[in-house]
């Protein structure tokens, strides 16, 4: 019997090691899975490089993992925000590195990775400093650059549904980085408002098949109605 | 001269914005566009966090922390809305399919190249977020700045000296002087829209030659 629901987020990250590579979903608090990340916090893994649209807010969730010294290199599009401050102090201070990646090119390098491809071409940072060093090529009359995929050890994503085999349905735009970082990486644990049993989620309306999840913990977040 | 001020730049831009069309806004004056689209006149608005169909902001007590925007700010999903995952809404950008984008900038080139990301200071915290992808994969690219720097230099310059964000991209610019149209051979002036000034005046303010505009 598949099984993929797991009782604690404690069970579900115990293994996760130090230097491991860890994509965190959320766009902003959208889709951020607040829960799994105090837990990574509380678990102790240090040496981290991760994965995130931003490199966290104010003191909470990924803020905080960052905050507590856990994560060598982040991989983001923009870390800069007005309350980025444990972002910007250890950055400063040299003690985190960054890779800064355009927003649609860190979505593609995931995607990329999910899906086997092996590198692509995109025009996106084409002459800008952002793809100094990397090769180029002219295809079709337009230059484009070459990217790798981004894999990852472990995903920590926040879906709305899931069932024991995995499979997620999401809320609105908390969807975000959730189905790509889900593919992409080696275990992706979930963090879900509510599991159903099998049947319960309409195949038609499941965007993140089973296949792609390892470990699904329910938990009741609050959430703003309606 | 009375130059226009941000609501009316953002206005005059979006009596450009045909209808039908798929707009992505940036963060800042941009995001103003939204509020002067004509009635008659059906956009759908992309925001690239994972919606087409964004509508406007939500009445107090009614937010959904699963609902944002680009600028990470709540929002509201019209009928007609889909969400959608990065990878899909980046293709969107990528692939051609958004018709116009609107940017904010730090200068203009020529050449049409923007740079509207990083100041270039040493010490800066860089972020670029989705400016790159908007400029090298959208349609056309609409640029709304103030024409001149707080120290009156031209922000239309020969070549950018910030870092840019992309090349030979930008096909209009919206400042409050003047509406600018980038060509292959150089830059049109389609209206002057600050009141009182005439053609010389703003040709001395612009750190590149203007044309007058071919026949649209």
């Amino acid at each position: 019997m598949i099984d993929k629901i797991f009782a604690t987020p404690e069970a579900a990250l115990a293994d996760v090691p130090d230097g491991a590579t860890v994509m965190i979903g959320g766009f902003g608090n959208a889709g951020m899975p607040s829960e799994l990340i105090d837990c990574l916090i509380a678990q102790g893994a240090k040496e981290l490089t991760v994965i995130n649209n931003n490199a966290g807010n104010a003191d909470a969730g990924l803020a905080a993992l960052i905050g507590a010294g856990r994560v060598r290199k982040i991989l983001c599009s923009f870390p800069r925000q007005a309350d980025s401050w444990h972002f910007d102090k250890l950055y400063r201070a040299g003690k985190l590195e960054l890779e800064l990646v355009p927003q649609g090119t860190l979505a593609e390098r995931i995607r990329a990775a999910g899906a086997g491809i092996g590198g692509f071409f995109t025009p996106t940072a084409f002459g800008t400093r952002l793809a100094e060093g990397k090769e180029t090529r002219h295809i079709n009359g337009r230059d484009y650059v070459l990217e790798h995929p981004i894999h990852a050890d472990y995903a920590l994503i926040k879906a709305d549904r899931a069932d024991r085999w995995g499979n997620l349905s999401y809320r609105k735009t908390a969807r975000n980085f959730g189905p790509i970082m889900a593919a992409a990486a080696k275990c992706t644990v979930a963090q879900v408002r509510e599991t159903v049993e099998l049947g319960e989620l309409d195949p038609e309306s499941v965007v993140t098949p089973g296949i792609f999840v390892k470990r699904v913990v329910r938990l009741a977040t609050l959430r703003k109605a309606p | 001269m009375k130059k226009l001020d941000r609501h009316q730049i953002a206005a005059r831009v979006a009596r450009d914005i045909p209808d039908g069309a798929y707009v992505n806004l940036g963060i800042g004056l941009p995001t103003l566009v939204a509020n002067h689209i004509p009635k008659d006149r059906e956009i759908v608005l992309h925001s690239e966090n994972g919606i087409l169909g964004l509508g406007p902001k939500p009445a107090a007590g009614t937010e959904d922390e699963d609902l944002i925007d680009a600028g990470k700010t709540p929002a509201t999903a019209l009928p007609g809305a889909s969400y959608f995952h990065h990878a899909d809404s980046f293709g969107m950008i990528r692939g051609g399919h958004i018709d116009i984008c609107v940017l904010g900038a730090f200068q203009v080139a020529a050449n049409g190249d923007i740079a509207n990301w990083h100041t270039g200071e040493a010490d800066a915290i860089p972020a670029v977020g989705g400016a790159m992808d908007l400029a090298a994969g959208a349609k056309q690219v609409f640029v709304t700045m103030e024409h001149l720097t707080k120290k009156g230099e031209s922000k239309i310059v020969e070549r950018c000296s910030y870092p840019l964000t992309g090349v030979r991209c930008v096909t209009r610019i919206y400042t409050d002087l003047a509406v600018i149209e980038v060509k292959a051979d150089g830059l049109y002036l389609v209206e002057i829209v600050a009141e009182g000034l005439s053609f010389d005046e703003l040709q001395r303010l612009n750190g590149v030659p203007l044309k007058y505009r071919a026949a649209a």
